[in-house]
């Protein structure tokens, strides 16, 4: 017995030893990706395509880059800014990860912003969607969108399509505004007409009354942008209402419509206009091999925030072997800077000068194939900068 | 004026809505004197059980509502017996420490079982959409609301203040000692009443899925509207709760609609006008237990 007990801590203490050097050894060759989205909570949906897109890519493309070892650091901040900063400071801290990247909503990547700026890191932001985030910090970079890249695409498109009066419901934050703003002086400029003009609150139960408004206000159709998650609950009380047999269209950047909950929503979605840059149905062969590889590894259809990751850790990886394996983060930035590659939403690169990514807007709508719903595309603007920083 | 009788009907709906999510715990907190921050959590249950019947396994929505209410009240009873008798005679700061800790670990719970994304429960056709009554819209589902919940009220006055386990209620409520000393079941009429008070959250978590949507993020979103229908109403009886949610879910729609700009803030300016004015409630006791 003694001789046995012997022996086992002798093999443990061997093993404790091993393991201690090989992870020194190894500390050098890692290169830590700090991944901080909302698992849990509203946004989790976000979180979760991330989540997965980039454990598909990292399947796809091996976890070895530029004899580096790629380990990705995955936190939840539940969407919440102060998690948010919490958590990058203990990743870049504690971990001395070499990026921080996710950020489900504007105010996590807000919060992370400073951080990144102190500790030189880059910030690459795979969902969140208002327009001043790149200008936060020299070290933000983003692979998701922005709201005035589509807004302003489909309040052009609305004037020349015979849309002439046009009621507004936003979500009362920044991406909302952002998507009123550019959505009304484009629409506007054409010609077009707002008639009413509402701002939900985010954490709104129940639509009944705003809607109404929008029914009583007899518009052409109406503009809408609710954060990916409360699209399904608004499209059904859209129907309720009787709104879609009234003949008010829905249009908006594509949140209302997400891909991710689209399904669910009911044959009242049918025939919804919307602008966006990704929609699973998205005729190419590179996404035909994405949505395909996403449905087998995870049982569900790929959203816009999978897509947003997919690019993420792409630029990541790209980045990294431009590099050589330099980890330093004005290497890194300087590198992802002017990138461009195929993405399963089409051609995208990453502004030079802003940061922040340029891409195709499609303009699609919603039907029915194969017996699911999907946003159809039937309209392409090409490689759209955000019209946010165009302005200046 | 269709516009106003549409909204007037909207109102009253969402206001019966708020009385069945909340009148459970006007019962806890009024009768017995409890302080059960976590009865949105079985509100949450009710929905979630009536999802998984209507979706999964197929069951006609009208089957499963009540089995959202016998669930609920089911899971009731169980932590009654099991956790809350031990909490009655404890201060209301344990109380709520405990019920809040009881919340986020059913937050946390349904969270990881059903997964955080929104849920819709399955409804039969003959409940979507409106009908037009001259001109005014009237939402099917919105009018079962009304009728359910109209019933219900109806139903729950009768049973306080006409039967013998009303009575028998309120007795056990105002002298513990002396209505045990009358051979009245204190332990057991409580028990029924706590069980009672979270089957109707249950069947209100049902009903309110499709209007005010299902995550594991429910209780804590709706804690505060459940707080003020009781607040308002005062809550020493069940006509008070049920004036308050008519008069809150009315003045929510119509100051969504004719003031958007202001509109969420309707419902709490009401609430600040009726306590300065009432400092007990519309109906509440002038003396506090």
């Amino acid at each position: 017995m003694f001789v046995r007990n012997k022996t086992l801590t002798l093999a443990s203490a061997a093993l404790a030893a091993a393991a201690l050097a090989s992870g020194a050894a190894r500390a050098e060759d890692v290169f830590k990706i700090g991944l901080i989205v909302p698992m849990t909570g509203g946004q989790a949906s976000t979180g979760k395509q991330i989540d997965n897109a980039i454990k598909l890519y990292m399947q796809q493309n091996g976890d070895t880059v530029a004899g580096k070892k790629i380990q990705v650091i995955l936190k939840d901040d539940a969407a919440l800014p102060d998690n948010t900063k919490r958590l990058a400071q203990e990743l870049i801290v504690n971990d001395k990860v070499n990026v921080i990247a996710g950020f489900g909503v504007t105010p996590a990547a807000f919060a992370a912003a400073p951080l990144a700026t102190q500790g030189k890191i880059p910030e690459v932001v795979m969902a969140a969607g208002t327009s001043i985030i790149t200008e936060k910090s020299p070290y933000i970079v983003r692979t998701s969108f922005t709201l005035p890249q589509s807004s302003t695409i489909i309040g052009d498109w609305a004037v020349k399509n015979g849309i002439k009066k046009v009621a507004t419901l936003t979500s009362d934050y920044a991406p909302g505004n952002d998507a009123l703003a550019s959505f009304k002086e484009h629409f506007t400029a054409g010609g077009g007409e707002i008639v009413e003009e509402i701002k939900v609150p985010l954490a709104n139960p129940d639509f009944a009354p705003f809607l109404q408004r929008m029914k009583d206000a007899k518009p052409d159709a109406m503009f809408v942008f609710v954060p990916a998650g409360q699209g399904g609950n608004f499209m059904k009380q859209y129907a309720e209402r009787g709104l879609d047999k009234s003949g008010i269209k829905v249009i908006g950047p594509g949140d209302v419509t997400d891909d991710d909950l689209l399904n669910d929503m009911g044959d009242a979605v049918l025939g919804a206009v919307t602008a966006h840059i990704y929609s699973a149905a998205h005729p190419s062969a590179k996404n035909k091999e994405f949505v395909a590889a996403y449905k087998k590894a995870f049982n569900s259809r790929p959203g816009f925030m999978a897509v947003g990751g997919y690019d993420g850790i792409h630029l990541i990886y790209e980045a990294l072997k431009k590099t050589g394996g330099k980890t330093d983060g004005d290497s890194l930035i300087a590198a992802m800077k002017g990138m461009a590659w195929e993405s399963p939403r089409g051609p995208i690169s990453i502004d030079p000068e802003t940061r922040d990514i340029v891409q195709n807007v499609y303009i699609r709508k919603v039907e029915k194939v194969d017996g699911e719903l999907y946003n159809v595309e039937f309209q392409t603007f090409d490689a759209v900068k955000d019209p946010g920083k165009a302005k200046k | 004026m269709t516009a106003i009788l549409t909204n007037l009907f909207d109102g009253v709906a969402y206001g019966m809505l708020l009385f069945v999510l909340a009148c459970g715990l006007a019962v806890t907190l009024g009768l017995m004197n409890f302080v059960n921050l976590a009865h949105g959590a079985f509100a949450m249950a009710g929905g979630y059980v009536c999802a998984v019947l209507v979706n999964r396994m197929g069951w006609p929505f009208f089957a499963a509502l009540p089995l959202a209410f016998v669930a609920s009240a089911m899971i009731g009873a169980l932590l009654e017996r099991t956790l809350y008798q031990h909490l009655y005679a404890r201060s209301h700061l344990d109380q709520v420490l405990f019920s809040i800790g009881l919340v986020f670990m059913t937050v946390a719970a349904v969270d990881y079982i059903m997964g955080s994304s929104r849920i819709f429960i399955n409804l039969p056709d003959v409940l979507q959409g409106q009908f037009d009554i001259f001109g005014v819209g009237i939402g099917r589902y919105r009018l079962m609301i009304i009728v359910i919940c109209g019933l219900l009220t109806v139903g729950l006055q009768l049973v306080l203040s006409k039967t013998r386990f009303g009575s028998r209620l309120r007795a056990a409520v105002d002298d513990p000692r002396a209505a045990s000393g009358l051979g009245i079941n204190v332990p057991q009429v409580f028990a029924f009443t706590f069980a009672f008070g979270c089957g109707l959250a249950g069947l209100g978590g049902a009903l309110s899925a499709e209007i005010l949507g299902l995550d594991p993020y429910f209780p804590l979103k709706f804690m505060i509207y459940f707080l003020i229908v009781v607040t308002v109403g005062g809550s020493s009886s069940i006509t008070g709760p049920f004036l308050a949610s008519l008069l809150l879910g009315i003045g929510d729609v119509a100051g969504k609609y004719y003031v958007p700009k202001l509109g969420p803030f309707v419902i709490y300016t009401i609430m600040i006008v009726i306590l300065i004015w009432r400092p007990n409630g519309l109906f509440g006791r002038t003396a506090t237990r």
